[in-house]
């Protein structure tokens, strides 16, 4: 569907034969109305698209602070000194998302499965995991970077086990663990009871239910709000400057203060977004790819 | 004739609804049972109930005369023996074909994935899907589905077969192919179980009929007893109605 306007159609002359008196004559003013329709909200829509932007353009700069903004916000020697910076910087916080990822995707999983058994023998497991997700999704990311970032190393552990990056991480793990537990267990929790007769019936056990038929169709339908939470992650790791590793937000923070001009944070900016907007097309084009290969037909 | 299956005072209850009650039946080995009945007359409850998947309240199911519905017992090598297929199929949308069919076999009976994949072919092409074995069930039609189910529990090779409304989800041009499996199954001296809403199917294919009411089964009888001079006036009733609604 390309078109949202309503009252349009792309298909003219459904005009119910038995009530018209003109058919033919009918289709067609019909038509000529939709078309005339279309043409307008075309109109209008790029008409107020100009104009907005139009304002926009012209407005910004008649503010009393747009020529200071200007300068402190998009130097162009600036940007271009501090850029290559900003771009190693960032190795370090792809790093940490890198090996952040696996454990929260596993740990999460974990969870979540704790929180799904049934059997009452297990209940604590149960009562553990869903005290768990309330702690953590119930406590700001960046409370829980600094009370386990300058908490734990206070303990006076030598290397490596005083390093802001092992404890920044594992607040970032816990923390997202719990957020993604949620979703697989909302995953695990969508697939319906018959898929579990199916596989009762034929006599997998409720592991090998779990493991060959919830499971994986559960991991299929919550790709997309995880790969949300992914991205979240991705750019929240940025938090973990505060308690100490020099990434991409400390390194614009540095050369801020150094060229006391604001535009590294756009540099930075833009860098987070040349990571993450790819990482959802990508995901979208998998999740695509799946339903080509698994159904018949696609709605929409 | 050997007694396969026994059921004895089977009652079950969900919540205060009591949807069977007092159930007594004996299936011989390789007798073909249709359970007949309006909705909620129990048919399906009782075969979920023979597969384990419902626990009994009160009376025994026997399965060659050893009480399967004892509490505590584990359900999983009795289910093994005994296959089920179900209205809506119950496919696994995220396997392909032979993957569904060859899943229990592997994980369950130990087999190797070339045991598994021999056997799964060997049914496919039984079941004239072997041009099918590596579609995913979404891309399959309903009938071609179902015969996937048949076969998914047929690899698992079991003693009893229970076959629930196994055609009420299909368009009536394919009804046909799934009812073939049927007697084929049949003719291979297979026991089954089956409760259903097509009367001429299982007037053909049944030793016996038995009419469920509220729980009840109230008459069981070969099917040109059943249908042709039924005593129940219950019975006789419900097949007035369906007769009168033109399926029979």
């Amino acid at each position: 569907m390309n078109e949202t306007v309503p009252g349009t159609s792309d298909r003219p002359g459904t005009v119910a034969s038995g009530t018209s008196h003109q058919p033919v004559s009918s289709r067609e003013v019909r038509r000529r109305f939709e078309r005339h329709q279309k043409r307008r909200s075309t109109l209008i829509a790029l008409t107020s698209t100009l104009v907005v932007v139009g304002l926009l353009v012209a407005l910004i700069p008649q503010t009393p602070g747009w020529y200071k903004v200007k300068r402190s916000f998009f130097d162009g020697d600036v940007f271009s000194e501090t850029f290559p910076r900003l771009l190693e910087a960032f190795v370090k916080d792809v790093q940490i998302f890198l090996w952040c990822a696996p454990c929260i995707l596993v740990w999460g999983m974990v969870l979540a499965v704790c929180r799904s058994v049934r059997t009452p023998a297990l209940f604590p497991l149960r009562l553990f995991a869903a005290a768990y997700t309330d702690v953590f999704r119930g406590v700001p990311v960046i409370l829980t970077i600094l009370l386990i970032g300058f908490g734990v190393p206070g303990l006076g552990m030598d290397r490596p086990w005083n390093s802001p990056y092992l404890w920044g991480s594992v607040a970032l793990v816990l923390t997202y663990s719990s957020y993604v537990a949620e979703v697989f267990r909302a995953g695990i929790e969508s697939v319906h009871e018959s898929q579990r007769a199916g596989a009762r019936s034929l006599g997998l056990s409720s592991g090998q239910t779990l493991r060959f038929v919830v499971i994986p169709q559960a991991v299929r339908r919550v790709v997309p709000p995880l790969m949300n939470d992914l991205v979240s992650l991705q750019k929240d790791v940025a938090l973990v400057s505060l308690i100490g590793p020099i990434e991409i937000l400390r390194q614009a923070g540095i050369d801020k203060s150094k060229f006391a001009n604001f535009t590294p944070y756009l540099g930075a900016a833009l860098i987070f977004l040349a990571l993450t907007i790819p990482e959802t097309r990508f995901v979208d084009h998998l999740m695509a790819r799946e339903r080509r290969r698994t159904s018949g037909t696609t709605i929409r | 004739m050997n007694t396969k299956i026994s059921l004895r005072s089977v009652e079950k209850s969900f919540g205060d609804r009591k949807v069977l009650d007092g159930v007594d039946l004996d299936v011989a080995s390789s007798e073909v049972i249709a359970f007949i009945g309006s909705s909620g007359s129990g048919k399906s409850t009782l075969l979920r109930c023979i597969n384990l998947l419902e626990s009994i309240d009160d009376g025994a199911i026997l399965l060659d005369g050893v009480d399967i519905s004892l509490p505590g017992l584990d359900a999983d090598p009795i289910r093994r023996r005994i296959g089920m297929v179900f209205q809506n199929f119950n496919l696994f949308p995220h396997m392909n074909v032979l993957r569904n069919v060859t899943l229990a076999p592997r994980k369950v009976l130990g087999l190797s994935a070339d045991e598994a994949d021999d056997r799964g072919h060997e049914l496919l092409r039984r079941l004239g899907l072997h041009d099918r074995a590596g579609a995913y069930p979404d891309q399959l039609s309903g009938g071609q589905q179902q015969r996937v189910a048949i076969a998914r529990s047929l690899a698992m090779e079991p003693e009893v077969m229970l076959l629930d409304e196994i055609t009420s989800a299909l368009d009536p041009e394919l009804v046909g192919e799934v009812l073939d499996v049927v007697r084929e199954l049949k003719g291979n001296g297979m026991t089954m179980l089956l409760a259903t809403h097509e009367m001429g199917f299982a007037r053909e294919i049944a030793d016996r009929v038995c009419f469920l009411h509220q729980g009840q089964i109230l008459e069981c009888a070969p099917p040109n007893e059943l249908f042709g001079a039924p005593r129940n006036e219950r019975t006789q009733q419900f097949l007035q109605r369906v007769i009168d609604s033109g399926r029979l």
